[in-house]
């Protein structure tokens, strides 16, 4: 498997500005390092504020790392020109309602990408667009409306369809499907599984629902508040977690099976901690029921336990 | 003994567009029992929200709402006047919203909102009622419930505004607690807490609780019973875990077999495989079709499901309750 994005000890740090104090930093990233293969798809997985939106901004040069390393097809990202970045990476955004311009026909949408980018002539353009649309399951006629006029199931098709235009090689999916209704769900996880062998793309796939996310991966990363606690294939972190914390985002996961709940069954206690004052040693200890002496004063580093990385000191 | 009894009730909304009003929940029937977990589950404009509304008499002017009996605890919900309704709204019936965020005033503190509510339904004085809320915040784990009071709503994370609006809601006792969507806004690992403690609270002061959500796995552990609702009908009913594993409407069984986590007869789905989906949207309001309302979308379609409406079935021993003349009768979902 050849590999197409290549994430090196990147870090990003926010600077909170205090009146008469000292600027605090936020450590939204802290040393990421992952690997994306052509064709594949990456799960990204965690709760708010751990850092997973702040990592595809990163990605999409939305956002200026602090430090480390990026290289998409073995070019680093500050060598690259915007036109020629953008038709290699692309993202579809998780609110279908807000990130379409309600100014704008669904066809300006969706060809925007090709007058900025491309110095294709407007009739070309016209030809890639309804062929496009076709292919995302949209009708032509649609292509005159506003996006008031289509459903949530249909505005995210746009958002994939105008994230397409360029034939990215790959596409950041920012929770694409949570907003949408649950029989809608499974038509845009088939279209994005049917895309992804026929324009061959890499998918980055963050998303909260774990059911859709075991569907969908290759391999998975687990984050908390901006590290990486565990990152393996699919099949051994979902049947296997070694990371107390993955253990538990499994657990507290809703099931169906048609029995009430075990009571003993441990939630989480407490809540993700600030990441403006994160807690000394490992950021997971104030939660986590394996705590011991030594989580309270170092931070574990990733470490290769039965085929995955995981940063757990008592994780065996 | 049911708390609640609602049989065949109808909302319309007057609309400028059209000279007929739009019916938006047609023919709806169900009752729920003291301290009993009752979940709906159905996606945007099924008329879920709709009918929670109109239990608390909260629905707009140009909302009619019709019903061949609706009674809370013997009381009759339809003939009230505004006066009433003030004291059985928050006091016998009460809401928990989907957003904690909106749902509390940004400019007020906790303990305004919190004392202002106990206040005005239990009549205590100021500093029993800061006592009262103090109490209330400790039992649904908010740590430090003191300092907390003094906070205002964006001082809170997502879990701790819920947790807040939760006290809020049973602090008068209430018989009845409407949850529309408590947990969509919220992580999983706070969702299983909050969740938790609705259950926790609903078996200690054995209150009903309505659990209303679109997530069939949310229900599916906490409640006792559910109904399933499509296109302001309710489709299915029944106990959660027969319902669940033997769905007779195909449209339950679609969404659940949907469902990337889910088994379908035994069978395990493999990742990367496509998901059985169900084709189409829901209807809107006013495109509404003749008969069974699935059946544009329904893979078992016949003429007779477009003819007419189709009546509610019932299979006895477990009392299952579905609306459809083609159920399916022999497929197992895990």
């Amino acid at each position: 498997m050849n590999t197409i994005l290549e994430v090196k000890a990147v870090s990003k740090n926010f600077p909170i500005k205090k009146l008469f104090r000292k600027p605090l930093q936020l450590k939204a990233l802290t040393d990421i390092n992952f690997s994306l293969g052509s064709n594949e798809t990456l799960g990204i997985v965690g709760e708010s504020g751990c850092g997973k939106s702040t990592l595809a901004k990163v990605l999409t040069k939305l956002e200026t790392i602090t430090s480390g390393e990026i290289t998409l097809q073995s070019i680093k990202y500050p060598d690259y020109n915007a036109s020629d970045f953008h038709s290699h990476i692309q993202m579809v955004f998780q609110d279908p309602y807000q990130s379409l311009n309600p100014r704008k026909k669904a066809f300006d949408i969706i060809a925007d990408p090709l007058r900025i980018n491309s110095d294709k002539s407007e009739a070309e353009i016209q030809g890639l667009v309804y062929a496009m649309m076709k292919r995302v399951g949209l009708r032509e006629e649609f292509a005159a409306r506003y996006p008031h006029h289509f459903s949530g199931g249909q505005r995210q098709r746009l958002g994939i369809a105008r994230a397409l235009m360029l034939r990215p090689k790959v596409l950041i999916l920012d929770e694409p499907v949570s907003a949408l209704d649950v029989s809608i769900q499974a038509q845009v996880l088939n279209l994005l599984m049917e895309l992804q062998q026929e324009f061959s793309l890499s998918y980055l796939f963050i998303s909260h629902d774990l059911s859709v996310v075991q569907h969908i991966s290759d391999r998975i990363l687990v984050m908390y508040l901006g590290r990486i606690v565990e990152y393996g294939a699919r099949d051994e972190i979902f049947n296997n977690p070694k990371h107390p914390y993955t253990k538990i985002l499994l657990d507290s996961a809703p099931k169906i099976s048609g029995s009430a709940i075990t009571k003993n069954s441990d939630a989480l206690t407490g809540e993700i901690p600030s990441a403006l004052y994160l807690p000394k040693g490992c950021a997971f200890a104030p939660r986590c029921p394996l705590k011991s002496a030594h989580c309270t004063e170092a931070v574990p580093e990733l470490e290769v336990i039965e085929n995955r990385q995981v940063a757990c000191f008592n994780a065996r | 003994m049911s708390l609640l009894e609602v049989e065949k009730l109808n909302i319309y909304f007057k609309s400028d567009r059209s000279l007929e009003p739009v019916h938006a929940v047609r023919d709806l029937s169900f009752s729920i029992k003291q301290g009993e977990m009752l979940g709906v589950v159905g996606e945007s404009g099924s008329g879920k929200s709709i009918t929670n509304l109109a239990l608390l008499g909260i629905l707009a002017d140009n909302a009619i709402v019709k019903a061949e009996k609706a009674q809370l605890n013997g009381v009759d919900l339809l003939t009230l006047k505004e006066s009433e309704w003030q004291k059985i709204r928050g006091q016998e019936i009460s809401m928990i919203f989907q957003d904690p965020m909106t749902a509390l005033n940004p400019f007020l503190s906790v303990e305004f909102q919190m004392v202002e509510t106990i206040r005005a339904h239990l009549g205590l004085s100021k500093r029993d009622a800061i006592d009262k809320s103090i109490e209330l915040l400790s039992l649904v784990g908010i740590p430090s419930p003191k300092d907390r009071l003094k906070a205002y709503p964006f001082e809170l994370s997502g879990g701790m505004a819920q947790r807040v609006m939760i006290a809020m809601a049973i602090s008068t006792n209430p018989k009845l607690l409407i949850a529309d969507e408590p947990t969509t806004a919220l992580d999983v690992t706070i969702q299983k807490q909050i969740l938790t403690l609705i259950k926790m609270l609903q078996e200690k002061n054995n209150m009903s609780v309505i659990l209303v959500t679109h997530d069939l796995g949310v229900v599916s552990e906490y409640s006792e019973r559910l109904q399933v609702m499509y296109a302001g009908e309710i489709v299915e009913s029944g106990l959660t875990s027969d319902l669940i594993q033997h769905p007779r409407h195909p449209y339950t069984h679609a969404l659940l077999a949907s469902r990337p986590g889910a088994m379908v007869d035994n069978m395990k789905r493999i990742p990367k495989t496509p998901l059985p989906s169900i084709s189409g949207i829901v209807p809107a309001f006013h495109q509404r079709p003749m008969g069974c309302q699935f059946n544009p979308r329904c893979e078992f379609v016949t003429l007779e499901c477009k003819q007419g409406p189709i009546e509610i079935q019932v299979m006895e021993p477990k009392h299952r309750e579905f609306r459809c003349i083609h159920p399916i009768m022999n497929r197992v979902i895990k």
